[in-house]
């Protein structure tokens, strides 16, 4: 499989994780480790003295490079100064930003996550923005600076897939940057759906780490990418209304 | 004075830096970043910033999400 590249940086696995909802690191590990994951998103909360080992420690062993995430954050400002934070505590200009409407959808509020990107790319980020699937904002944010776009494919941890495929394939075709799909993942199908309609990877953790075997859901994602990207690179045939033999139908 | 450490209320001796504060929650100083009211402290000047009355001080770090 050819190469993803993000701001100039190439990576081998399309398959990019997330490392939410592990029941414990030990699982997170293997998962990661099944997945073939070369970046995984954290988030960044309070100091708690009480935590036993780091997700850092997991993606640092791993060799992993690692994506903050401003998740949990309802305003730009939220997410600069969460991306600012997590800059300076990880040693990363990288930063998936999020910034979401609500609590009860999670949806991402365009308004405010337009903003946070403007402000973030001044200030020398590489930023990936979670959106809806919205082509026009898309195109804004890929003009505003920002080096790929995250739609979504369906609410965070629902699990329900790609509910809008057209608008997907709207975005691909006028981005110049890589296409992420994010969220909505559920099973390994959707994530190949996502590759076949041309996104240049694929964001997903819940659907791995909630699932009743993580590691063995993350293999199964790792081969659904590989095999969405080589399908959407061989060209599928056009769908038809009626049969087309493919045996000669003379005698 | 009183500070704020990670939403707690505090009592610290006056002129406590941003390393000591952290150092009432951690001994590591990588992967964690400080803000005090809501500025980026840098690692860099933890030791020379003081805190103030009242200041607000957040002492994040990575875990599990997204």
């Amino acid at each position: 499989m050819d190469d993803l590249i993000i701001a100039g940086e190439k990576f081998s696995s399309r398959l990019i994780m997330g490392t939410g909802g592990a029941p414990s690191l030990e699982v997170l590990d293997q998962a990661l480790a099944a997945s073939g994951t070369e970046l995984t998103t954290v988030a960044m909360r309070r100091l708690d003295p009480g935590a036993r080992g780091s997700v850092l420690d997991v993606l640092r062993k791993r060799d992993i490079k690692v994506l903050p995430n401003t998740a949990g954050c309802f305003t730009a400002g939220e997410a600069v100064l969460t991306a600012r934070l997590a800059r300076e505590a990880l040693g990363t200009n990288w930063v998936k930003l999020e910034v979401i409407a609500d609590e009860r959808t999670l949806l991402p509020d365009p308004i405010e996550t337009f903003d946070a990107a403007e402000r973030l790319v001044a200030d020398g980020f590489v930023v990936l923005p979670y959106i809806g699937d919205d082509p026009a904002l898309a195109r804004r944010l890929e003009q505003a600076g920002c080096a790929a776009v995250m739609p979504l494919g369906a609410p965070i941890g629902s699990g329900l897939g790609i509910r809008n495929p057209h608008n997907i394939e709207l975005i691909v075709e006028a981005a110049a940057v890589p296409v992420i799909l994010d969220a909505g993942i559920g099973t390994a199908s959707d994530a190949a759906l996502a590759m076949e309609l041309g996104c240049d990877a694929v964001l997903l953790a819940t659907a791995v780490t909630r699932a009743q075997r993580p590691d063995l859901m993350a293999a199964a994602m790792k081969s659904a990418v590989v095999a969405g990207r080589l399908a959407r690179q061989a060209g599928r045939i056009p769908r038809r209304r009626y049969a087309e033999a493919s045996s000669p139908m003379t005698p | 004075m009183n500070v704020m450490i990670n939403g707690s209320a505090r009592e610290v001796a006056d002129g406590m830096t941003v390393a000591q504060a952290v150092r009432t929650l951690t001994a590591a100083t990588t992967g964690v970043a400080v803000a005090v009211n809501d500025e980026v402290v840098m690692r860099s000047a933890w030791e020379t910033t003081a805190l103030s009355d009242r200041d607000r001080v957040e002492v994040l770090t990575a875990v599990q999400g997204g």
